[in-house]
């Protein structure tokens, strides 16, 4: 919740996102990035925080974590706010003629800028392919788990082999009727000693666990009541739970981006290759999210178009200033700005 | 060389192999529906494809973090594995995969 004016609005704090605050920053413009996981990075951090990266022009080899946490201190001179765990919901423009945007938790932020630098879209839940789910969505199937109180005393069906899956098994079980988990071999890629604390309570009998695939649900009268599973050796076979909480881990879906008004061009926004900016003024779009003619999804790439973007976003937020082009190694002022003015020779 | 190419609606499409290439690739640069987020880094397992079975035993098996990742994609059968761990040779020209549920771009 809240509200706030900036001077620009991020959509996404992956690596392109993040480098568009330094080169903003330089221009003294302000920042608010929005992202819909709990932490910056986008992909670098959610889906290979320990690949190795190669082509990052002067770091030989990086990781996406490290990637990340580099661009973050470089940036923490200009202060960027952040709001993690949010999706970018709804834009619309002011009469003041700046741009408002709202989040799916309330947030509402003013500002004459906006950026998308939105990777693939909001990451989501990978879902299991099973009839009628979206049905019990939010009423008895989650796939994540916010308030625990919620599931006191459900008899509760956990499906996957990673650490959220074995996680969640793990803290749900002393207060959930009953726990049980369903995965598709009986290995787990989750850290050994959960698997190991899941293990004593297989064996104690206080948790259930099936080696089988997920098949379908299975309701009465609308309310879900179990889960058809099937392995090799008991062939189709009925799981009673009332509550299924699946984790697959996370996938990228557009949302509601595709619905500001931007002309997608299969999926992706199109921009100019002078500005990066989108057929609507004020609205830029950087990073593997953009289309133009030629166009690599590479993050150097992303970083490039930041700096371009950076140069049109200024006539937008100062119109009455001219634009004075530095370097850093050279003024004192951008200098002032990194805080390392004292530094330089 | 060549692959064939059955995607999420049932229509088979022949692709031309090249040796080296990720079958990923391949299903990709033929301009064919997958998503392969990650690039081919092993890390997202939306390219996940079901191999036909006369040509299962003609693949290296999978690495353990090929295995791992197959615990995320939905309807993971026996047949199942990423066709961005996949390499195109001549031993695999004909192959026959079938684009998986959650390759959808």
């Amino acid at each position: 919740m809240g509200n706030y004016k900036t001077d620009v609005i991020i959509i996404g704090a992956g690596p392109v996102g993040l480098f568009a605050v330094f080169e903003l920053g330089l221009l003294d413009m302000k920042c608010h990035l929005v992202d819909i996981l709990d932490k910056p990075g986008g992909q670098c951090a959610e889906l290979y925080p320990e690949k190795p990266i190669y082509d990052i022009p002067a770091l030989p080899i990086v990781t996406g974590q490290e990637l990340t946490d580099r661009l973050l201190e470089q940036i923490k001179p200009f202060n960027p706010v952040f709001h993690f765990g949010q999706m970018a919901e709804e834009l619309k423009k002011l009469d003041n003629g700046n741009w408002e945007l709202k989040t799916d938790d309330g947030v509402v932020i003013e500002a004459p800028v906006i950026v998308i630098a939105a990777g693939g879209g909001s990451f989501v839940p990978k879902k299991p392919s099973l009839p009628d789910l979206d049905k019990h969505e939010g009423k008895s199937v989650f796939y994540s788990v916010k308030k625990m109180e919620q599931f006191r005393g459900k008899k509760i069906l956990i499906a996957g082999g990673g650490d959220s899956a074995l996680d969640w098994a793990l803290n749900l079980h002393p207060i959930a009727a009953e726990v049980a988990l369903i995965h598709r071999r009986d290995d787990f890629r989750a850290a050994p000693d959960s698997v190991n604390k899941m293990r004593e309570l297989v064996a104690a009998g206080k948790m259930k666990l099936h080696i089988a695939d997920l098949k379908a649900l299975h309701a009465k009268d609308g309310v879900l009541a179990g889960l058809m599973a099937h392995n090799k050796d008991l062939g189709e076979h009925l799981i009673p739970a009332d509550t299924l909480l699946a984790f697959y881990g996370l996938t990228m879906k557009l949302g509601p981006i595709a619905n500001f008004g931007l002309n997608l061009h299969e999926n992706l926004i199109p921009v100019d290759t002078e500005k990066f900016e989108t057929a609507t003024k004020g609205i830029f779009s950087i990073g593997d999210i953009n289309w133009y003619p030629g166009k690599l999804k590479l993050i150097l790439s992303g970083f490039h178009e930041g700096a371009l973007m950076a140069q049109q976003a200024f006539r937008y937020v100062y119109p009455d200033k001219k634009l004075r082009f530095q370097y850093t190694t050279s003024s004192s002022s951008l200098q002032e700005k990194l805080g390392v003015a004292d530094k330089a020779a | 060389m060549r692959i064939f190419v059955t995607d999420q609606d049932g229509k088979t499409h022949e692709c031309e192999g090249i040796e080296g290439w990720r079958v990923m690739e391949i299903i990709r640069d033929a301009g064919l529906p997958i998503k392969a987020e990650c690039g081919g880094c092993a890390s997202c397992a939306t390219c996940h494809v079901y191999v036909d079975e006369d040509w299962l035993s003609k693949l290296y098996p999978p690495r353990e973090d090929e295995t791992d990742l197959l615990d995320t994609a939905p309807d993971v059968r026996d047949n199942s594995r990423l066709s961005c761990q996949i390499l195109m040779s001549e031993e695999l020209d004909g192959l026959k995969v079938t684009l998986a549920p959650g390759t959808e771009p």
